[in-house]
Protein backbone atom coordinates (compact mmCIF):
# COMPACT_ATOMS: atom_id res chain seq x y z
CA UNK A 1 0.00 0.00 0.00
CA UNK A 2 1.48 3.53 -0.65
CA UNK A 3 1.81 6.23 1.47
CA UNK A 4 0.93 4.42 4.58
CA UNK A 5 1.86 6.15 7.12
CA UNK A 6 0.05 9.55 5.37
CA UNK A 7 -2.93 7.72 5.55
CA UNK A 8 -5.58 9.90 7.75
CA UNK A 9 -7.69 8.23 9.95
CA UNK A 10 -10.75 8.79 7.88
CA UNK A 11 -8.88 7.11 5.06
CA UNK A 12 -8.22 3.80 7.02
CA UNK A 13 -11.72 3.70 9.02
CA UNK A 14 -13.40 3.76 4.85
CA UNK A 15 -11.29 1.01 4.08
CA UNK A 16 -11.71 -0.65 7.15
CA UNK A 17 -15.48 -0.48 6.04
CA UNK A 18 -14.45 -1.42 2.97
CA UNK A 19 -13.45 -4.87 4.61
CA UNK A 20 -9.87 -5.05 3.38
CA UNK A 21 -7.47 -7.04 5.21
CA UNK A 22 -4.72 -5.40 4.69
CA UNK A 23 -6.03 -2.40 6.57
CA UNK A 24 -7.49 -4.90 9.44
CA UNK A 25 -3.20 -5.80 9.20
CA UNK A 26 -1.62 -1.78 9.33
CA UNK A 27 -4.41 -1.22 12.53
CA UNK A 28 -3.40 -4.84 14.22
CA UNK A 29 0.16 -3.98 13.80
CA UNK A 30 -0.11 -0.45 15.06
CA UNK A 31 -1.89 -1.07 17.80
CA UNK A 32 -1.34 -4.26 19.13
CA UNK A 33 1.68 -4.05 21.24
CA UNK A 34 0.17 -0.85 23.08
CA UNK A 35 -2.79 -2.66 23.10
CA UNK A 36 -0.89 -5.86 24.93
CA UNK A 37 1.30 -3.75 27.09
CA UNK A 38 -1.72 -1.78 28.55
CA UNK A 39 -3.80 -5.15 29.56
CA UNK A 40 -0.65 -6.62 31.16
CA UNK A 41 0.09 -3.58 33.50
CA UNK A 42 -3.44 -3.58 34.20
CA UNK A 43 -3.64 -7.23 34.63
CA UNK A 44 -0.36 -8.16 35.76
CA UNK A 45 -1.24 -11.74 34.10
CA UNK A 46 0.57 -12.25 30.42
CA UNK A 47 -2.23 -14.61 29.43
CA UNK A 48 -5.39 -12.42 30.64
CA UNK A 49 -3.42 -9.89 28.63
CA UNK A 50 -3.27 -11.69 25.77
CA UNK A 51 -7.09 -12.73 25.88
CA UNK A 52 -7.80 -8.86 25.91
CA UNK A 53 -5.97 -7.94 23.27
CA UNK A 54 -7.50 -10.69 21.08
CA UNK A 55 -11.05 -9.87 22.43
CA UNK A 56 -9.97 -6.14 21.64
CA UNK A 57 -9.56 -6.54 17.65
CA UNK A 58 -12.41 -9.16 17.48
CA UNK A 59 -15.13 -6.14 19.21
CA UNK A 60 -13.07 -3.75 17.44
CA UNK A 61 -13.71 -5.52 14.18
CA UNK A 62 -17.33 -6.42 14.95
CA UNK A 63 -18.02 -2.84 15.86
CA UNK A 64 -16.13 -1.00 13.37
CA UNK A 65 -19.76 -0.28 11.91
CA UNK A 66 -20.52 1.73 14.73
CA UNK A 67 -17.38 3.59 15.47
CA UNK A 68 -18.37 7.01 14.50
CA UNK A 69 -14.89 8.47 14.54
CA UNK A 70 -15.30 10.97 17.13
CA UNK A 71 -11.90 10.02 18.74
CA UNK A 72 -8.84 8.78 17.26
CA UNK A 73 -9.10 5.21 16.28
CA UNK A 74 -6.31 4.03 18.93
CA UNK A 75 -8.04 5.64 21.73
CA UNK A 76 -11.37 3.60 20.85
CA UNK A 77 -8.83 0.76 20.70
CA UNK A 78 -7.58 1.69 24.04
CA UNK A 79 -11.03 2.13 25.46
CA UNK A 80 -12.47 -1.27 24.65
CA UNK A 81 -9.29 -2.57 26.29
CA UNK A 82 -9.83 -1.12 29.01
CA UNK A 83 -13.03 -2.23 29.55
CA UNK A 84 -12.19 -5.42 29.12
CA UNK A 85 -9.90 -5.53 31.55
CA UNK A 86 -11.74 -3.41 34.20
CA UNK A 87 -14.34 -6.39 33.97
CA UNK A 88 -11.92 -9.27 34.78
CA UNK A 89 -10.57 -7.32 37.32
CA UNK A 90 -14.31 -6.70 38.77
CA UNK A 91 -14.55 -10.54 38.30
CA UNK A 92 -11.27 -11.18 40.38
CA UNK A 93 -13.04 -8.89 42.87
CA UNK A 94 -9.91 -6.34 43.26
CA UNK A 95 -12.39 -3.58 42.33
CA UNK A 96 -13.51 -4.10 46.16
CA UNK A 97 -10.46 -4.56 47.45
CA UNK A 98 -9.07 -1.19 46.51
CA UNK A 99 -11.95 0.94 46.36
CA UNK A 100 -11.91 4.71 45.20
CA UNK A 101 -12.13 5.39 49.05
CA UNK A 102 -9.28 3.72 50.37
CA UNK A 103 -7.15 5.82 52.63
CA UNK A 104 -5.02 7.65 50.37
CA UNK A 105 -4.27 11.24 51.00
CA UNK A 106 -4.78 13.65 48.43
CA UNK A 107 -1.93 14.95 48.91
CA UNK A 108 0.51 12.40 49.36
CA UNK A 109 1.47 12.87 52.70
CA UNK A 110 1.25 9.45 53.68
CA UNK A 111 3.45 8.49 51.41
CA UNK A 112 6.08 10.39 51.93
CA UNK A 113 6.52 9.98 55.78
CA UNK A 114 7.06 6.52 55.00
CA UNK A 115 10.42 8.07 52.64
CA UNK A 116 10.76 11.08 54.56
CA UNK A 117 14.51 10.41 53.73
CA UNK A 118 15.02 12.29 50.68
CA UNK A 119 18.03 10.77 48.89
CA UNK A 120 18.40 12.24 45.67
CA UNK A 121 18.93 9.13 43.16
CA UNK A 122 17.29 11.15 40.04
CA UNK A 123 21.15 11.55 38.64
CA UNK A 124 22.03 7.48 38.31
CA UNK A 125 21.78 6.84 34.58
CA UNK A 126 18.57 4.66 33.74
CA UNK A 127 20.33 1.22 32.50
CA UNK A 128 22.18 1.46 35.53
CA UNK A 129 19.14 1.66 37.71
CA UNK A 130 17.25 -0.99 36.05
CA UNK A 131 18.32 -4.09 36.72
CA UNK A 132 15.76 -7.19 37.14
CA UNK A 133 15.25 -6.62 40.56
CA UNK A 134 14.48 -3.16 40.32
CA UNK A 135 12.33 -3.90 37.31
CA UNK A 136 10.63 -6.73 40.04
CA UNK A 137 10.51 -3.13 42.43
CA UNK A 138 9.04 -1.28 39.96
CA UNK A 139 6.14 -3.78 38.94
CA UNK A 140 5.38 -4.84 42.56
CA UNK A 141 4.70 -0.80 43.13
CA UNK A 142 2.51 -0.61 40.12
CA UNK A 143 0.18 -3.38 40.85
CA UNK A 144 0.34 -1.79 44.07
CA UNK A 145 -1.80 1.00 42.97
CA UNK A 146 -5.83 1.45 43.05
CA UNK A 147 -6.63 0.36 39.59
CA UNK A 148 -8.28 3.96 39.09
CA UNK A 149 -4.58 5.40 39.82
CA UNK A 150 -3.05 2.43 38.15
CA UNK A 151 -4.50 2.64 34.37
CA UNK A 152 -4.20 6.57 34.47
CA UNK A 153 -0.48 6.18 35.35
CA UNK A 154 -0.07 3.45 32.89
CA UNK A 155 -2.40 5.51 30.19
CA UNK A 156 -0.72 8.50 30.59
CA UNK A 157 3.11 8.28 31.57
CA UNK A 158 3.71 4.31 30.40
CA UNK A 159 1.78 5.00 26.69
CA UNK A 160 2.01 8.64 26.38
CA UNK A 161 -1.20 9.17 25.78
CA UNK A 162 -2.36 13.13 26.43
CA UNK A 163 -4.23 14.27 29.19
CA UNK A 164 -7.17 13.94 26.85
CA UNK A 165 -7.08 10.69 25.29
CA UNK A 166 -6.53 9.43 28.79
CA UNK A 167 -9.65 11.03 30.00
CA UNK A 168 -11.55 9.82 26.44
CA UNK A 169 -10.57 6.16 27.51
CA UNK A 170 -11.14 6.32 30.73
CA UNK A 171 -14.35 8.02 30.86
CA UNK A 172 -13.24 10.43 33.41
CA UNK A 173 -12.27 14.99 33.38
CA UNK A 174 -8.76 15.93 32.29
CA UNK A 175 -8.57 17.54 36.14
CA UNK A 176 -9.45 14.01 37.30
CA UNK A 177 -6.54 12.39 35.06
CA UNK A 178 -4.33 15.38 36.48
CA UNK A 179 -5.84 14.01 40.28
CA UNK A 180 -4.77 10.77 39.68
CA UNK A 181 -1.88 11.21 38.36
CA UNK A 182 -0.48 13.24 40.38
CA UNK A 183 -1.42 10.37 43.24
CA UNK A 184 -0.11 7.76 41.05
CA UNK A 185 2.98 9.42 40.58
CA UNK A 186 3.64 10.08 44.51
CA UNK A 187 2.72 6.88 45.65
CA UNK A 188 5.07 5.33 42.92
CA UNK A 189 8.30 8.13 43.57
CA UNK A 190 7.73 6.98 47.37
CA UNK A 191 8.20 3.22 46.40
CA UNK A 192 11.03 3.21 44.23
CA UNK A 193 12.48 5.95 46.56
CA UNK A 194 12.65 3.71 49.27
CA UNK A 195 14.32 1.10 47.18
CA UNK A 196 16.92 3.29 45.04
CA UNK A 197 18.17 5.22 48.39
CA UNK A 198 18.65 1.87 50.48
CA UNK A 199 20.23 0.67 46.85
CA UNK A 200 22.21 4.07 46.79
CA UNK A 201 23.27 3.81 50.36
CA UNK A 202 24.91 0.23 50.23
CA UNK A 203 26.76 1.03 46.86
CA UNK A 204 28.17 4.07 48.04
CA UNK A 205 29.09 3.60 51.73
CA UNK A 206 29.33 6.79 53.68
CA UNK A 207 33.20 8.37 53.51
CA UNK B 1 16.64 19.48 56.27
CA UNK B 2 16.96 23.06 57.15
CA UNK B 3 14.87 23.84 60.36
CA UNK B 4 14.89 27.84 59.43
CA UNK B 5 12.28 26.18 56.26
CA UNK B 6 8.84 26.81 56.42
CA UNK B 7 7.71 23.55 55.11
CA UNK B 8 4.14 24.08 55.37
CA UNK B 9 4.68 25.92 52.38
CA UNK B 10 6.47 22.65 50.89
CA UNK B 11 2.85 20.72 51.40
CA UNK B 12 0.93 23.75 49.41
CA UNK B 13 3.34 23.33 46.56
CA UNK B 14 3.39 19.71 46.67
CA UNK B 15 -0.12 19.37 44.75
CA UNK B 16 1.16 21.23 41.81
CA UNK B 17 4.19 19.39 41.29
CA UNK B 18 2.54 16.91 38.46
CA UNK B 19 0.99 19.93 36.44
CA UNK B 20 4.64 21.76 37.09
CA UNK B 21 6.29 18.98 35.15
CA UNK B 22 3.82 18.81 32.80
CA UNK B 23 4.37 21.90 32.15
CA UNK B 24 1.00 22.77 32.74
CA UNK B 25 0.98 25.29 35.10
CA UNK B 26 0.69 29.06 34.52
CA UNK B 27 3.76 31.11 34.18
CA UNK B 28 2.89 32.77 37.92
CA UNK B 29 2.25 29.88 39.61
CA UNK B 30 5.68 28.69 37.70
CA UNK B 31 7.61 31.01 38.79
CA UNK B 32 6.51 30.69 42.94
CA UNK B 33 7.47 26.79 42.53
CA UNK B 34 10.95 27.82 41.00
CA UNK B 35 11.50 30.36 44.00
CA UNK B 36 10.71 27.84 46.19
CA UNK B 37 12.48 25.05 44.74
CA UNK B 38 15.66 27.61 44.66
CA UNK B 39 15.59 27.61 48.39
CA UNK B 40 14.51 23.67 49.09
CA UNK B 41 16.36 21.08 48.33
CA UNK B 42 14.05 18.45 49.48
CA UNK B 43 11.58 19.75 47.34
CA UNK B 44 13.93 19.87 44.44
CA UNK B 45 14.37 16.42 45.30
CA UNK B 46 10.80 15.35 45.23
CA UNK B 47 10.48 16.86 41.63
CA UNK B 48 13.82 15.28 39.99
CA UNK B 49 12.75 11.93 41.51
CA UNK B 50 9.13 11.96 40.94
CA UNK B 51 10.60 13.23 37.32
CA UNK B 52 12.88 10.13 36.93
CA UNK B 53 10.56 7.67 38.11
CA UNK B 54 8.43 8.71 35.37
CA UNK B 55 11.17 8.30 32.76
CA UNK B 56 12.55 4.71 34.25
CA UNK B 57 8.74 3.15 33.90
CA UNK B 58 8.27 4.50 30.04
CA UNK B 59 11.70 3.55 29.39
CA UNK B 60 10.97 0.18 30.76
CA UNK B 61 8.02 -0.29 28.73
CA UNK B 62 8.21 -3.26 26.44
CA UNK B 63 7.58 -1.77 23.05
CA UNK B 64 7.16 -4.94 21.09
CA UNK B 65 4.32 -7.30 21.25
CA UNK B 66 6.23 -11.24 21.82
CA UNK B 67 6.28 -12.85 18.98
CA UNK B 68 4.22 -16.07 19.81
CA UNK B 69 1.60 -13.54 20.87
CA UNK B 70 1.38 -11.70 18.14
CA UNK B 71 1.48 -15.07 15.70
CA UNK B 72 -2.27 -16.07 17.96
CA UNK B 73 -3.56 -12.82 17.47
CA UNK B 74 -3.44 -12.70 13.92
CA UNK B 75 -4.42 -16.61 13.83
CA UNK B 76 -7.46 -15.77 15.67
CA UNK B 77 -8.29 -12.65 13.97
CA UNK B 78 -7.57 -14.57 10.50
CA UNK B 79 -5.43 -12.23 8.84
CA UNK B 80 -2.85 -14.83 8.67
CA UNK B 81 -0.64 -14.04 5.21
Amino acid sequence: MAGDAHVSEAELLANLRAGEPAVYRQLVESNSANIYNVALRLLGDEQEAEDVLQETFLSAFKAIDRFEGRSKLSTWLYRIAYNASLMRLRKRKQITAFSLDQPLREDGEGDEQASRHLVDWSMAPDDQLLTAEARQVMDQAIAALPETLRSTFVLRDIQGLSGTETAEVLGITVQAVKNRLHRARLHLRARLSDYFAERAKSLQPAT
Amino acid sequence: MSTEHDHANCRELLGQFSDYIDGDLEAALCAEIEAHLAGCPDCQVMIDTMRKTITLYHTQAAAELPSDVEKRLYKVLNLEE
